[in-house]
């Protein structure tokens, strides 16, 4: 529905990008201005951030899975509900994302169908499962407190509809974090039991945890153009490292260990060194070999599935409405 | 330590708070199990909301079921520490999601009901029951409004959707008597002006009712036998997995807190 008013550049269908407006557009973005949806902007910048926010509200949307499956076994009235408004966060942030990917020409229903039929990427931290309730806690904590790093920065992107919706998308996943890390803080005083729990979540959400900042620099694709476009503005690895220094000491104050055993503070650099991440896992997990990757995927092409009769409905209800208002209209 | 099942005072208004509280917490777990696997974004966002509006409102409820028995029972021994037959709900509430028709029919069906009981309920003499009732009654009449859209468009929508509503009515017919009946001791409860007698609502609920299903161009079922037992703690099977799954980690961890 936008797409009639933007300068859609499709490819093979128009020449060479107007060197000049590539040159004004790079200005703009040097001078912190933010481009709009109606501005001129690159083909490939506009590729970028659909390939990107896509990513991310896919990410928000099937990520809703691993923590839903602790909705109905919360321990408490409290949890429950604190539980169901976090996954009905995630869900709001799907949606702002779309509307945001929308603003760039494309649509919801492209965009989700890609997802479905696998040909588009989310994070691979929601293809590991959670097993205990410490892992609700643990995702809180470690895969929202991941995100926020990543996504702070974002608040500032270029493009004026993203770098909006991650204003609101933050607010809400740093309450998410502190939520998580509550749960964790109360299982780490609980019993020998939930403190053993804890760790335990601790054990398996690290070192997903800290892939989720992606490949290591040297390796990385899509950094340098995203750089300059101010869609990315610090390196895997440097957020990587801000993760890791935030979070060690917040595992301390738990009282858990972290499971490096090549951990340790370099008083030199007041950076926390940390091991080898396991990329070969990384890999595989990407590759589609995750140990849910088949399960999420399995859920949400079910929910679309079985909520293709239901859309089907509301839009033959909304054509009767239609044509029976213009009948009414005819007739008066 | 092992903490068991809870056996709860057996008095009428303490039965009567546990009751509602009960149809709000089993409706309110039951529209959460689509959280995730919703029809569509938006529906599954609207459902969550009326999950959490509903147990929002167990939880004011339990608070006062502690407050009544004064046994020191705070909301979680109520929901997490009770056996199937010591909950006091509805069977209709406790009736599984199905797809998507009947999960809205079931809640067309309970907040036509609900929705009438709280406004009621606002003038109870009970100062505590009549605030939960005002706070309850603004939800209920979205969860109404909410429930007799979908109706209508999924009634007035495909002949798919039309025959799904239709089974879902036609299945869920049969536990609505139960809305109606009034369990012993709450005759004294509703003669001291602190409850509503249910079957003051059974005319405008009929009404409700109807008047969404025409629209739907739906049939309303006949009146057969109904189901009834809930409110006395003979269920269905389906109540005993339901709290199998809630009340996991409080039975599996004794007196652990979380
Ligand atoms: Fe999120
Ligand atoms: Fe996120
Ligand atoms: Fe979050």
């Amino acid at each position: 529905m936008y797409a009639q008013s933007l300068n859609q550049q499709v490819e093979g269908t128009t020449g060479p990008e107007d060197a000049e407006a590539a040159a004004r557009f790079q200005a703009r973005i040097d001078a912190e201005e933010r481009i709009e949806p109606n501005d001129w902007m690159p083909a490939a910048y506009r590729r970028t951030l659909v390939r990107q926010i896509s990513q991310h509200a896919h990410s928000e949307i099937v990520g809703m899975l691993p923590e839903g499956n602790w909705i109905t076994r919360a321990p408490s009235l409290r949890r429950k509900a604190a539980l169901i408004a976090k996954v009905q966060d995630e869900c709001g942030h799907g949606m702002y994302l779309y509307a945001a990917a929308e603003t760039l020409g494309v649509t919801r229903e492209q965009l989700v169908d890609e997802l479905l039929a696998g040909k588009a990427k989310y994070s691979s931290i929601f293809n590991y499962p959670t097993l205990t309730w410490a892992d609700i806690g643990a995702i809180g904590w470690l895969v929202d407190g991941a995100a926020i790093m990543n996504q702070i920065p974002l608040c500032r992107c270029s493009y004026g509809p993203y770098s909006r919706a991650m204003i609101r998308v933050c607010k809400e996943e740093s309450f998410h974090q502190r939520q998580g890390y509550e749960i964790m803080l109360t299982l780490a005083r609980g019993t020998a039991a939930q403190k053993a729990m804890a760790q335990d979540a601790l054990n398996r959400w690290w070192w997903p945890c800290l892939m989720m900042f992606g490949p290591p620099d040297a390796q990385s694709q899509h950094s340098d153009t995203s750089t300059r476009w101010k869609i990315k503005r610090f390196s895997n690895d440097a957020l990587r490292q801000k993760f890791v220094d935030a979070t060690v000491p917040q595992a301390h104050f738990l009282g858990l260990t972290l499971p490096d055993p090549a951990l340790r503070f370099n008083e030199a650099t007041s950076h926390w060194e940390f091991g080898e991440i396991d990329w070969s896992e990384f890999k595989q997990v990407l590759a589609g070999n995750g140990p849910c990757n088949r399960d999420r995927m399995a859920a949400r092409r079910a929910a679309h599935a079985n909520g293709e009769w239901v859309r089907d409905a509301a839009l033959a209800y909304a054509a009767k409405e239609r044509a029976r208002a213009a009948a009414a209209a005819g007739a008066a | 330590m092992y903490t068991g099942s809870i056996t709860v005072a057996d008095t009428p208004l303490l039965r009567y708070v546990l009751g509602r509280a009960d149809d709000a917490l089993v409706l309110g777990h039951r529209l959460s199990e689509w959280c995730g696997h919703g029809p569509l974004l938006e529906e599954d966002m609207a459902l969550s909301n009326m999950a959490l509006d509903l147990i929002g409102q167990a939880r004011a409820l339990y608070t006062y079921a502690g407050e009544v028995e004064a046994a020191g029972r705070d909301e979680d021994a109520y929901a997490y520490l009770r056996d199937v037959t010591s909950y006091a709900n509805l069977l209709l509430v406790e009736q599984p999601n199905g797809d998507f028709a009947r999960t809205i029919v079931r809640q067309l069906l309970f907040s036509a009901f609900i929705d009438p009981y709280w406004r009621a309920l606002m003038a109870s003499t009970d100062p505590t029951l009549a605030a939960i009732a005002a706070k309850a009654e603004k939800e209920s009449a979205y969860h109404l409004r909410h429930a007799s859209e979908w109706t209508v468009r999924l009634g007035d929508g495909t002949a798919e959707s039309h025959a799904r509503a239709q089974r879902a009515l036609d299945e869920l017919w049969p536990f609505t008597g139960e809305l109606f009946t009034m369990p012993a001791g709450e005759r004294a409860l509703i003669d001291a002006g602190i409850a509503i007698d249910p079957e003051t609502l059974r005319a405008p609920w009929r009404a409700t009712v109807t008047r969404v299903v025409e629209r739907a161009t739906l049939t309303l079922p006949a009146d057969g036998w109904m189901q009834r037992g809930g409110r006395e703690g003979r269920h269905s099977e389906h109540l005993g997995h339901l709290l199998s799954d809630l009340q996991y980690l409080q039975r599996a961890f004794p007196g652990a807190t979380w």
